[in-house]
């Protein structure tokens, strides 16, 4: 019951693949929207343990792999916020999701469906940016290339710059700055303190955190049971 | 008038560096940083900087930023100061 099970989903030709637990007959089927980029990198091994514990509360999760992210062989570099937003939508319709949970940058996307959402730590675009652009500069300067994040975009200029390990399109770039969480109804922004949590994403090093996933599930489980799907 | 300024700094150290809470509490001014800690490599600061920002409401240019900074519990704070003061 607690097996991972490997399902699919098509988009831009492609077929993608979502990593989800739980039965398909489940009642509450919810869709784990993680954080972007690297921050999603250190925070998959609590959601997964998280989405377990939930598997044996009697509620699906599905959580997608983004075009050009994780297995996908789509191209990293012709995605845009906006790509990744319709392949959750199509997810979303494909697994019949009735509640969302986003982290972070996830928020940015999480508008996919019109169900229940609770968002934990949302940022904007321009925070992430920032920060990945600035990881960019203190590596460069390690190598002994010194260069301002300013000379970095004018460099990159339409082409694709690699901020922590993803080559951004300049589109990509263009949408993050710009992004916000969607201002919509049915949000609920829950906090780490309310789960014992700590900022898994902020670490320099990926960490998990059994305690943290048991609380998160606890609370996804009487927060999905207590907003109709 | 109690100076939380050094108690923000110590949350934000403990939450991207995943330090205990005794570990933090223990800092004080000649605490070193950089080079003592393993766990606040060059990668951990890019974070740092923008959580600084983003919970002292503070602009942190990179030009600022220099290996000295990080050098010792009380030189943040005193860089943190300057920036939130400014």
């Amino acid at each position: 019951m607690t097996h991972p099970l490997h399902r699919t989903y098509r988009y831009g030709g492609q077929q993608e693949f979502c990593l989800c637990f739980g039965e398909d007959a489940a009642s509450r089927r919810v869709l784990i929207v993680p954080p972007l980029f690297d921050e999603m990198n250190r925070t998959r091994r609590m959601l997964v343990e998280m989405m377990r514990l939930l598997a044996t509360r009697g509620i699906r999760t599905v959580l997608a792999d983004l075009p050009g992210c994780n297995e996908s062989s789509a191209d990293i570099t012709a995605q845009t916020l906006d790509d990744w937003q319709q392949a959750l939508r199509i997810v979303s319709a494909d697994m019949g999701i009735t509640h969302i949970v986003s982290l972070r940058g996830g928020a940015l996307i999480d508008h996919v469906a019109d169900v229940p959402v609770v968002r934990l730590a949302p940022v904007k675009g321009s925070s992430l940016l920032k920060t990945m652009l600035r990881t960019r500069l203190i590596a460069d300067k390690e190598a002994g290339k010194s260069s301002t994040a300013e000379d970095l975009l004018a460099h990159a200029q339409s082409g694709p710059l690699e901020l922590s390990g993803y080559k951004l399109s300049a589109d990509m770039r263009t949408s993050l700055e710009k992004a916000t969480p969607d201002a919509m109804t049915h949000v609920h922004e829950m906090s780490l303190a309310e789960i014992n949590g700590t900022p898994l994403w902020l670490r320099a090093e990926p960490q998990d955190d059994p305690a943290m996933s048991a609380a998160f599930a606890a609370y996804i489980a009487d927060w999905s049971a207590t907003c109709a799907g | 008038m109690t100076d939380s300024l050094p108690d923000k700094v110590r949350s934000i150290l403990s939450d991207i560096l995943g330090l205990s809470a005794e570990q933090v509490a223990a800092m004080d001014n000649d605490t070193e940083l950089f080079g003592a800690l393993p766990e606040l490599d060059s990668m951990a600061v890019a974070g740092l900087l923008t959580e600084m920002e983003d919970r002292l409401d503070i602009m942190i240019d990179d030009d600022d930023v220099d290996g000295d900074l990080f050098a010792t519990f009380g030189s943040l704070v005193a860089f943190a100061r300057a920036k939130v003061d400014g």
